[in-house]
């Protein structure tokens, strides 16, 4: 991963925040690879397309107890063909998991919203699972003033 | 705590394969089992771990919880509606309690 001057400024702006005011954090995190396994598991070891699902969440969330996340899946919602589920996972967590909704066809749409707790400044992950077992995936970097693990 | 009290918002009445938004709210700490009291004693995981929405018994949407889902949990999500019927939700705590709310809807 490249980052730009503006990136790591960025960066070390947030973690002199964090260090200064931020509660303490507990030494074990989750890290990427905790949260690549829940998606290996999840997809069972396909590594998913990018595309057909979107995942909307602030690039900037001031408090890390409350962070709106949605996620909206495009494609029919038949018996036939139909969105399963979709698994949202935050790589900066004590615990990479947040939430599996199952979706099936009498939801008409697969869409969702819920609110989450972020403990840091990190990457959320949506990953979508079809009918078929195609899975889709989306990802965005959050930036956490304060966190929302612990304390 | 109190008793979690569960709110769900969905419209009334619709037309026949409408897609409808529903919108549920609970109260709940979601305790995450990462926190320390003033002891330093880690204080125990206590989340509602399941959620699910039915229509006249048929599964419509449902999610696994984990404590990274923040107090109060909220989820918003679609439904389509194609007789009249009852949605009934329920919400299923760490201890076994389970939460349920029943809101029914006409089709036109």
């Amino acid at each position: 991963m490249h980052l730009t001057r503006r990136q790591t400024l960025g960066l070390c702006a947030g973690a002199t925040v964090l260090a200064t005011i931020g509660p303490a954090i507990p030494a074990a995190f989750a890290d990427a690879a905790a949260a690549e396994r829940s998606l290996m598991e999840f997809t069972g070891g396909k590594t998913p397309e990018a595309g057909k699902i979107t995942l909307t969440a602030p690039e900037i969330a001031e408090n890390g107890n409350t962070v709106p996340l949605s996620i909206s899946v495009e494609g029919e919602m038949t018996e036939a063909s139909y969105v399963q589920s979709v698994l949202l996972l935050a790589d900066g967590n004590p615990n990479p998991g947040v939430a599996t909704f199952h979706f099936s066809p009498m939801s008409g749409r697969a869409s969702a919203t819920t609110r989450m707790r972020l403990a840091k400044t990190q990457t959320v992950i949506a990953v979508a699972k079809m009918s078929d077992g195609s899975v889709y995936m989306d990802k965005k970097q959050v930036k956490v003033t304060i966190g929302g693990c612990g304390g | 705590m109190a008793v979690p009290k569960p709110r769900v918002k969905l419209p009334k009445s619709v037309a026949a394969g409408d897609v409808i938004t529903i919108k549920t709210l609970i109260s709940h700490d979601m305790e995450s089992g990462q926190r320390k009291d003033k002891e330093g004693k880690l204080i125990p995981r206590k989340i509602i771990n399941k959620f699910s929405c039915e229509f006249n018994g048929k599964p419509v949407f449902s999610c696994d919880i984990e404590p990274a889902v923040s107090a109060n949990p909220y989820f918003e999500f679609d439904a389509k509606a194609m007789e009249s019927g009852t949605f009934k939700f329920t919400w299923v705590d760490d201890d076994g309690s389970i939460y349920t709310d029943e809101q029914a809807i006409e089709v036109k």
